[in-house]
Formats: structure tokens, C-alpha cells, sequence
């Protein structure tokens, strides 16, 4: 199971009183394997709510919980891609991927079976033995992603992870990102910027306001890429020439707007 | 005016710059100008560089010196190593290990290894004891100083990236706080090792009865400047290849990491 409970959770950064105001009245349910990406203006508050649920920061109000078991601490059922990878340099592609199975005390046998099919699924097989260095962008975010996955977690953190590669990977990044949430669906909390990124990912989008962050509107897409048989396309330019589609990134982008216009009222 | 230099041409530049030295080094001792017993020439330098490596002065031959000055050398740099890395890590790590530790280790550092002299005669006379003390107190702040900055500015994404991994916190230290820090912590140990092999030679002016440093005062006592600068050649050969090596473990080392510029 993997879901992500916002109950009127709050966060302040510095004294409670007088710091700054990152969220505030955050309400929001994800269900079991459901993909939402939130978007929003740059210092809305978008990353703070993803590391909320990683358990790298705790909320100043109200609760944040997996599966009704409110969070403390960072731990493997909730794995985390960075948007700058951090992968460890000094280890392998093989030995990356394997540090989370080790530490659930997995059994060998077991891990290397586990890190040959993610490998596989990643197209990573060649790369095993390569260090992060020597692999480009988009292949180290495949090998983030992979010792993610790996983990067989209940849900899935990404925080702007294709925020740093170019646009061609990007796009690629994404038909892939589809391709694995499909053949293994997780329970995902998706950070972008990108809006279009967002509509061709996710099966709900949170748009959300300027500090302090609140949500402002959610948009269910799954709906209508069920109904527009969105996923009958196999290419992303295919999906985004979909009257639908350039219906839905309109209305985000008229709402971002807003806020925006809001900011300097 | 920044034009590239290739690695040749920094090598002759090099030799260039030595050979006009030691010309006119040579120019000025054959001159006359300067009493010869107070400025030998190169040559005289080297005849007595080589006899001294054959024949014993101060009660060894100039290589047994330079080992005896390098096992002493070795001990205090590897007590420096051994002690400052894991106090600098963890200092580095532990905020409040920090704040206690910082002003005293601050304050203490500005006491030059040269004044450690008489305090380490005191304590521990001027056997092996000593020696290896001044040798510590040049060697242990840039030991503390690299892996404090190693630990202070490891990535907190890696840590991060650990902790959600479900790494331990024990492991943590060994598995990303360490290993981010080695770069810094080499360089470190280049600096430590540069500044350990300077304080030697100046306990060993002081104290000791073998070493460098005692050969070259003994050849002071004997108004025997070529023994003095044969004396200065051997610290200056042996530092620089201390150096070398210390810089080519550094080079082997960000090389794999892909931190090689």
C-alpha cells in the first residue's frame, strides 16, 4: 500500500512566529498508486511538501502520513529521485543500486537478482561497473531512478528529476517514466515546473500558490486520458497534439498566470 | 601573455630556472667576493654531498641521517593522521564537538612548531620522545583543519539520498562523510606532510644526536659550509619527494572520482 495523507499541515521555517510561511493548510489525499505531480511558481512550497512525506523535514502543524502512519524519518518505503541525482561517486553504478537492498538486509542471492532486472528494465545492463562520472545526465538519472525502484517501494518521491537534463533526454526520460509507472505502478509524488510535464505524466495535478503555498486547484487528467485514449500514442509530440491535451495545459497555464498576475496586484 | 605551456616545455622552463641559479651561484663563489669558506661553489657542494653518503660525519653517513630524520618524521606525521582525520571528521559532524573544541584547537595552532621545542625537551627530552612531539605540533592542525572542511561541506543531498536509503547513522559516517571528504583530506596531508618534514629539521637543530639537522650543526661546529648545504640539499630532495608522491596519490585518487581538472 502507498497512501499519502496532507492533513492541515502547515510549515514554517524559523521561529514559528515570525519565519517564513512555506505551506499552509496543505489537504490532500493520494491514493494507492495513483501519480499526482504538483506544479506551481518557484518558491510555492512544491519541494517542502515532497520532503515532508521523505521525512527530511516535519511539518510545524497538522500531519503528514503514509498509509495512516504519520512520518518522523527519512526510510526505503518512500525512496527519493533527486533533481541532482546524488548518486555516491565513489561507488559503481552496481554497488549505487545495491546500498538500499543491504540495508533491508536483503539476502545476495536475492539483491543480484533484483539489480539484474531493474538493470535490464533501465537499459543500464552495460553501465554496472561504470562510476556516476563517467555516465552523461540522463544515464545517471536512469541509474537514480533504478536504486529507487529497486527498493520496491510503496511510494515513489521525485523532486524535479529531469529539471537538469537537456530537452531531447528529457522527453525520453519521460516515455520512459510512463513505460515503468505502467509495467509497475507505484504510488507517486511528482515535483515539476513543467506543465506539459505534468499533463502527460500525471493522473491529478496540484497547482499550487505563492508563499505561503496552498493548493489551489486539482485537475484530474486520468479521467480524460482514459477518455481520449491518450495512451494509444506511443510518442509524447503525439499525446501533446491532442486537442485535450492542449486544452488541459491551457487551463493550467491560465491558473499559474493568475497567480502570477495576483503577485503584482 | 597567458599562453598555454605544455608539459615540455614547463620541464625545461624548470631546469632553465635551476642551472641559471647554480651558475650564478657559481659566478659569485668563484669571484672572490665572497670568502670561500662562507660561499663554496656547486661542485665543492656536490663532492662533499657524495662523500658525506660514503663516509661517516656526526656518527653516521648523510643517507643514515636522512633516515634516521625520516623514521622520526614518520612516526609524528602518522600520529598527526591518525589522531586529527577522525577528530577533524567528527568535528566536522558533531555541531557541539565543534563549539568545544574549536577556540582551543584555534589558539593552540598559532603556537609555531619551532616553539614547541623547549616544552617537548621538558617533557620528553631529546630521545625519540621529543622530536616526534614538534613534528606532531607542525603536522596535526592542517590534518584537522582539511578533514573538519571535508566533513563540514560534504553534500547534505548524499546524506539525504543515504538516510532514505535506510543507512544506518554509524554507516553513514563510513560510507559518505569519509569517502567525501578524502580529496580534502589528501590535500590536508600534503600540507601536514610539508609543514611535519620543516619542524623536523628545526627540533632536530635543537635536540637529538642523529638526523639532518644534528649533521648540520655539527657541520657549523666545524666551520664546514659545504657539510651545512650538503645538509640542506638532502632536506630539500627529501621533502620534495615526499611532496611528489603525496601528489601523485592525490592525482590517482580524484582521477577515479572524475574530480581531475
Amino acid at each position: 500500500m502507498g497512501v499519502i495523507q496532507f492533513k492541515n499541515v502547515g510549515k514554517v521555517f524559523g521561529p514559528k512566529e515570525s519565519g517564513f510561511v512555506a505551506l499552509k493548510d496543505i489537504n490532500l489525499e493520494i491514493a494507492d498508486k495513483e501519480f499526482v505531480a504538483i506544479v506551481g511558481p518557484s518558491g510555492c512550497g512544491k519541494t517542502t511538501c515532497l520532503r515532508l512525506v521523505a521525512g527530511f523535514d516535519n511539518p510545524t502543524d497538522g500531519a503528514v502520513m503514509v498509509d495512516g502512519t504519520p512520518i518522523k524519518r527519512p526510510g526505503p518505503n518512500r525512496a527519493v529521485v533527486f533533481q541532482q541525482f546524488a548518486l555516491f561517486p565513489w561507488k559503481s553504478v552496481y554497488d549505487n543500486i545495491d546500498i538500499g537492498l543491504r540495508n533491508l538486509s536483503v539476502p545476495k542471492a536475492e539483491r543480484q537478482s533484483r539489480i539484474a532486472a531493474i538493470l535490464n528494465l533501465m537499459n543500464l545492463e552495460p553501465y554496472a561497473e561504470h562510476f556516476p562520472h563517467q555516465l552523461s545526465g540522463g544515464m545517471q538519472q536512469r541509474v537514480a531512478i533504478a536504486r529507487a525502484y529497486v527498493l520496491d517501494p510503496d511510494v515513489l518521491l521525485m523532486d524535479e528529476p529531469f529539471g537538469a537534463l537537456d530537452a531531447q533526454t528529457r522527453v525520453v526520460m519521460q516515455e520512459e517514466l510512463v513505460r515503468l509507472a505502467r509495467k509497475n505502478p507505484r504510488t507517486v509524488l511528482f515535483i515539476t515546473h513543467a506543465v506539459e510535464e505534468a499533463v502527460y505524466l500525471a493522473d491529478r495535478v496540484v497547482i499550487m500558490t505563492r508563499a505561503p503555498g496552498r493548493i489551489k486547484e486539482v485537475l484530474d487528467i486520468a479521467s480524460i486520458r482514459k477518455a481520449e485514449d491518450w495512451d494509444s500514442h506511443e510518442k509524447i509530440e503525439d499525446v501533446m497534439d491532442l486537442e485535450s491535451f492542449v486544452h488541459l495545459r491551457t487551463q493550467i497555464w491560465r491558473s499559474l498566470r493568475e497567480e502570477k498576475a495576483d503577485q503584482h496586484a | 601573455m597567458n599562453k598555454r605551456i605544455s608539459f615540455r616545455q614547463s620541464v625545461l622552463l624548470g631546469f632553465g630556472g635551476l642551472i641559471l641559479f647554480i651558475g650564478l651561484w657559481h659566478g659569485l663563489a668563484i669571484s672572490g667576493l665572497v670568502p670561500r669558506v662562507f660561499l663554496p661553489s656547486p661542485l665543492e657542494v656536490y663532492d662533499r654531498f657524495t662523500t658525506l653518503m660514503e663516509r661517516r660525519f656526526a656518527g653516521a653517513t648523510l643517507l643514515g641521517h636522512m633516515l634516521a630524520s625520516f623514521e622520526r618524521f614518520a612516526y609524528g606525521f602518522i600520529l598527526a593522521a591518525v589522531v586529527g582525520i577522525p577528530l577533524g571528521l567528527l568535528m566536522g559532524w558533531y555541531r557541539l564537538l565543534d563549539e568545544i573544541v574549536s577556540p582551543l584547537f584555534d589558539a593552540l595552532r598559532f603556537v609555531a612548531p619551532i616553539a614547541w621545542v623547549p616544552f617537548a625537551a621538558l617533557w620528553f627530552g631529546t630521545g625519540i620522545g621529543g622530536p616526534i612531539m614538534i613534528i606532531f605540533a607542525g603536522a596535526f592542525p592542517p590534518c584537522v583543519i582539511n578533514a573538519y572542511r571535508g566533513a563540514k561541506f560534504v553534500d547534505p543531498r548524499l546524506i539525504e539520498a543515504a538516510n532514505m536509503l535506510g543507512t544506518p547513522s554509524h554507516r553513514v559516517i563510513r560510507e559518505v562523510l569519509v569517502p567525501s571528504s578524502v580529496p580534502s583530506i589528501i590535500s590536508g596531508l600534503r600540507v601536514s606532510a610539508g609543514l611535519g618534514w620543516q619542524s623536523l629539521v628545526g627540533a632536530e637543530l635543537i635536540v637529538a644526536s642523529a638526523g639532518v639537522g644534528y649533521l648540520m650543526v655539527q657541520g657549523q661546529a666545524n666551520i664546514s659550509t659545504t657539510t651545512v648545504m650538503s645538509g640542506m640539499v638532502a632536506i630539500g630532495l627529501v621533502g620534495l619527494a615526499l611532496d611528489s608522491s603525496l601528489r601523485l596519490a592525490e592525482r590517482v585518487i580524484l582521477r577515479k572520482r572524475g574530480l581531475e581538472n
